[in-house]
């Protein structure tokens, strides 16, 4: 299988002829597995890894409906940040970002970290005050955060609109110098590829049809390639959760629902930073290949079809605009929608699920791709010790039972509130 | 572009509505104590992939709320009915 890449082994491949080897193999799906994680994104597979390499355990397989990447990890807009307000989401993402900058490194794959920076804008002086609170509570957990006024925006932004017609003007803004891009196809491919190598049965076009329970105990699951059982099963399907929790029984509180985003056709470096809009939700940055990468808020309405509608595009192209005006001439090349699950309080599910040896990793709203190795560390955490990660504690499925609801904006619900 | 059929305007673009939730989920009984109940009314969801039965309201039309039947895997619209008439049958 795949040999370990570095500059030698670049120089040595460019002189032979042969093809680079496959960075995973395709191999038949075993009767029994000790762990089996449905879902081959970048969570499902990041949690593969951890469960191969922190804990040490052998025999996992992760089980895939279609080909490993196909999913939202690589249909969101790449960003990755830790600036949160919530205990619980702040260190949880805090957590995230340390292991994303060591990650290359960690899986001998570049996956492109690129801290350039994020930017949020405040639009008055209300904004910028709830700004400064956050920012005190990013630095108090040891986060960077630097609170700018207009003058100190305009020098690191100076395309903004800061004219007197601005819809929207800008008052100052909070910088997280170490957030960021990561190109997220490499993710995927690079925990599938360290996955494989720890021996992880990686198995592409295998979709689950059901579960096999004996007494409240998961202990295996139908698919189109027939039955295979396991120990521990993990589910890290975010956007279909509802879908395969319904075929063991349980109703989950998610909905899900599509969010578009958009990329522009290439043009020379221009935004050197990722940008979020404090007007609407709207955050833009460019990716390598020169695209402006942006995105807003989810469609509306529940669906599934990862079909956009067109109204959400003019929305966001608005939005682009009234931030800077130099792109409105800019074409769009092309734009793509995921489906997410919405949660009541826009915060996630990872831990255990009322079956037993049943575990699931879900209700990603907005926030998955930033979160995928932290969520693959404390799934992983969760499976091999039936019991969370602190820092997964505060995602339980039961928290509404409990009124222990983690809802970073405080505004509760974001579904419905458009 | 979805659009709706507004029992009381006629059929509409989809941004003259605002989705409202399931249409099929019993409220509980006013006066209902028991927490689990309005747990699972309030926080629970079947959320099919097919077809799903639900409330819009015609925000900025005639404000009225009205019964959708639409196959969320496909996006395709069915019947829309007037809420009365779905909870008289």
């Amino acid at each position: 299988m795949s040999s370990r890449y570095s500059a030698l082994s670049l120089a040595r491949h460019a002189l032979s002829d042969a093809p680079w080897p496959r960075a995973w193999g395709s191999p038949q799906p075993k009767p029994n597995y000790e762990v089996l994680v449905i879902g081959g994104g970048g969570h499902g597979l990041a949690t593969a890894y951890y469960l191969a390499r922190n804990h040490g355990i052998k025999n996992i397989a992760v089980i895939e409906r279609a080909y490993i990447g196909s999913g939202n990890v690589g249909r969101n807009t790449t960003l990755v940040r830790s600036n949160y307000v919530i205990d619980g989401n702040t260190q949880f993402f805090e957590f995230s970002m340390q292991l994303w900058e060591g990650l290359s490194h960690d899986l001998n794959f570049n996956v492109m970290l690129s801290q350039r920076g994020q930017i949020v804008l405040a639009h008055g002086p209300g904004q910028h005050d709830a700004l400064a609170r956050k920012g005190n509570i990013m630095r108090l957990n040891g986060i960077d955060a630097e609170l700018l006024d207009r003058g100190d925006v305009m020098k690191i932004l100076p395309y903004l609109d800061y004219s007197d017609e601005a819809r929207f003007p800008i008052y100052g803004g909070l910088l997280q110098r170490r957030a960021g891009t990561v190109r997220h196809d490499a993710v995927a491919w690079g925990y599938a590829r360290a996955a494989a190598s720890l021996g992880v049965d990686i198995i592409e076009g295998c979709e689950v049809t059901g579960f096999v329970i004996q007494d409240g105990k998961v202990t295996g699951v139908e698919t189109n390639r027939g039955r295979i059982l396991a120990g521990r099963t993990a589910i890290a399907v975010a956007g279909h959760s509802s879908h395969l929790a319904a075929m063991a029984g349980l109703r989950l509180p998610i909905e899900s629902h599509l969010l578009q985003a958009f990329v522009s056709e290439p043009i020379k470096p221009f935004v050197d930073h990722v940008i979020s809009f404090g007007a609407e939700l709207f955050y833009i940055s460019q990716s390598d290949k020169g695209g402006l990468v942006f995105g807003g808020h989810i469609d509306g309405f529940n669906t599934y079809t990862q079909r956009g509608q067109f109204p959400k595009v003019q929305t966001v192209a608005e939005c682009a605009v009234a931030l800077i005006p130099s792109i409105s001439r800019i074409r769009l090349l092309r734009h793509w929608a995921g489906i997410q699950d919405m949660t009541p309080d826009g915060s996630p599910y990872i831990g255990r699920t009322p079956l037993r040896n049943l575990y699931i990793d879900g209700g990603w709203c907005y926030q998955g791709f930033k979160a995928t190795p932290a969520a693959g560390w404390c799934l992983a955490h969760t499976v091999a010790h039936d019991e969370e990660h602190t820092l997964n504690r505060c995602y339980a499925l039961d928290r509404f039972e409990r009124g222990a609801e983690l809802d970073d904006y405080g505004i509760g619900n974001w579904t419905y509130k458009q | 572009m979805l659009r709706i059929t507004c029992p009381f305007c006629g059929e509409r673009d989809y941004t003259e509505f605002r989705y409202g939730g399931d249409a099929t989920k019993p409220r509980p009984a006013h006066g209902t104590s028991d927490r689990q109940v309005w747990h699972d009314f309030v926080f629970l969801f079947d959320n099919p992939k097919g077809p799903h039965r639900e409330y819009w309201q015609h925000v900025l039309g005639c404000r009225q709320w009205l019964v959708l039947d639409r196959n969320t895997a496909t996006n395709s619209v069915g019947e829309s009915h007037v809420p009365r008439e779905v909870a008289s049958k």
